[in-house]
Parts: structure tokens; sequence; C-alpha cells
């Protein structure tokens, strides 16, 4: 086949697929008119059921709540892969990181990319910590808190070094972390069970103002969890990448 | 109509950018402008009046993703 016949191949394609994407955009229904009943019920009811504000997070961790669970464990699943994969192998030898730093010369970021990593990291840990622990106010979550979160180990790597890096997240703590996260919020469903109640039901007190902190039960706890967990397991994917690239070489006992 | 005309502006910038992120030669380079639409989008989506949405792109768009593509390219270049 000749570049020529491709190309014309191509453009038909292309064609075909623009008319039939055109034609779907202009069946839609305006921005804002869901014509759909259940967003409207959700908004008149959840407020009142849940006493949270952040509605979004009301639907994530108790209407849907069922389906959060497995999203966390995909998380989980993925970053568990990950793992298994990225580990020494057979015929890779791992240097102590000490011996590694030793040989390397002073990394390339200057005084400002160190200055700009530490003036952040205690930012990034609060908006994190915020995040995920105001799901039931506002809307945020767990699983953005759990990422800024992350981005703070991060840049302790950023300004310091890989060492101080490993040494504020220890792999037996962020596999810990991650595990409470992910099962945490598995068992606060089940607990619901144990008392008779459908999974995932929220029976932690309410609050009695809707939107404060201390409000709207399980779904505030859960958001946490979830901020947990995700914050470990992209520590854990970073540090294990991380690892990879500086610790493990190829050949050798 | 203020957020309207907010909403082209950043619907083109956006079209701009993963055009950009198409064409960019160099690895580290497309990483870079794939982090910049990132923030592109996680901007139209809180335009677009979806504050949670632009939370969770701006975390995995513009700083995990990158993040991961930066580090496994670092890995397969000091391959030794």
């Amino acid at each position: 086949m000749t570049p020529g016949q491709r190309r014309v191949i191509f453009l038909v394609a292309m064609a075909g697929l623009a008319a039939f994407v055109i034609w779907g955009i202009t069946g839609l229904p305006g921005f804002g008119r869901y014509p759909g009943p259940y967003g409207p019920a959700i908004l008149k009811v959840a407020e009142g059921q849940t006493n949270a504000t952040g509605i979004v997070s009301a639907v994530n961790f108790e209407y849907r709540g069922i389906d959060t669970v497995g999203e966390e464990f995909i998380l989980f699943t993925a970053v568990v892969g990950m793992t298994v994969v990225l580990r020494k192998l057979r015929g890779e030898r791992q240097r102590p990181a000490i011996e590694e730093a030793r040989e390397r010369a002073q990394p390339a970021g200057g005084t400002g990319v160190r200055a700009a990593a530490l003036a952040f990291t205690g930012p990034a840990a609060l908006i994190g910590w915020w995040l995920a622990t105001h799901a039931q106010t506002n809307p945020s979550g767990g699983f953005q808190g759990g990422v800024v979160l992350a981005t703070a180990f991060l840049l302790v790597y950023l300004g310091g070094e890989f060492l101080t890096f490993r040494r504020l997240s220890p792999v037996d703590i962020t596999d810990a972390a991650e595990a409470i996260g992910a099962g945490g919020f598995a068992a606060v469903g089940v607990t619901a069970i144990a008392a008779g109640l459908p999974y995932m039901d929220n029976y932690l007190p309410l609050g009695k103002v809707p939107g404060a902190v201390s409000s709207a039960g399980t779904i505030a706890l859960i958001s946490f969890l979830v901020g947990i967990g995700v914050a470990a397991a992209f520590v854990q994917i970073a540090g294990e990448l991380l690892e990879q690239t500086m610790l493990v070489r190829e050949g050798g006992g | 109509m203020m957020t309207q005309a907010l909403q082209v502006v950043i619907l083109v910038l956006v079209a701009l950018g993963a055009t950009l992120v198409v064409m960019v030669r160099g690895r580290v380079r497309q990483v870079v402008a794939l982090s910049a639409y990132g923030i592109g989008l996680a901007v139209l989506f809180f335009t677009m009046q979806a504050p949670d949405v632009t939370l969770s792109e701006l975390v995995v768009g513009a700083v995990a993703l990158p993040l991961i593509l930066l580090l496994t390219i670092a890995r397969v270049r000091w391959r030794r």
C-alpha cells in the first residue's frame, strides 16, 4: 500500500468519525441541563439525610460508597502490581543508598529548587490534610487530599534527597498506611452489616449542624481513610520508581 | 457572559495545549507540555463549575502522571 492510498483511507475514516462525533454532540442536552431524575433527587435529600454540605462526597462515600470501595481497591491493586513488577529481580543488584550517593555528583537542582521545594512542603502537607478532612463540608475529598499530601513527601525528595525521602516514608509505614486506608474503608461498610444495617450505611452520629467538620458521620471517616490510603499509595509508587532509578542496577551479585 | 467568554478562551487554550503535547518532540519536553495541558484542563473544569473534578485533574493530570512519566524516563535513561 502506498502512502497516498493510506492517506485516502485515513481521511475517509476521519471524516466518518468526525461526522459521528458532531452528530453526537448536537444531540447532547444543553450545558447544566441534566435530564435524569437521580441528580435533582439527590440534591434535594442529601443534606437533610447526611448533614454533609459536600454533596459530591456524600454521593461518593455513602450513596455510591460501594462503587468507591471498588475504586479504592483498584488503586490498591495497582500499587501491589507495581511493587511486584518493580521489585529487585534476580540478576539485578541493589546497592545501599549511601554507597550510591557517595559516587554521585551533587544533584543538578540548585539552591532555588531546594528553597522552593522547602517552602511548598508545609503548605502542601497542610492543604492535603485539610482536603482529606473536609470532604463533608465542601468540594474536596480524600482522593485529592491524599495526592496533595503525597506531593509534600515528594517535595522533600526534590529539596533534599532520596535518603531523607525514604527515612520519612519507610516502606513498612506506607504499606501499613495503605492497608489501613483501603481496609478501613471496607471495614466501615462491613461494620454496618455487623450492626444489622445495609452495607455502607451511615451509622455514626451525623452531628447537629450541616456542613460542620464534625458532621456527616461515616462520610467524614471514609474520606479521611481514603486520604491516608491514597497518600500512602502515591508515596509508594514514587518511592518504588525512585528506588529503581537510583539503586537497582543490572548484573553482578 | 463573563464566564462564557472565559470558557471559550480556556477551551481554545486546551485545544492548543493538546496539539502542543502531540507536536512537541523530546520526551521530557513532552511531559512538561502534558503537565501544562493538565493545568489547562483543571482551569476548564473550574470554569464549568466542577471544583472537585478540578482538584482531581490538578493532582493527577498536572502532578502525578507527569511525575511517574519523568521517573520512568529517568530510569530508562540511567540503565547501564
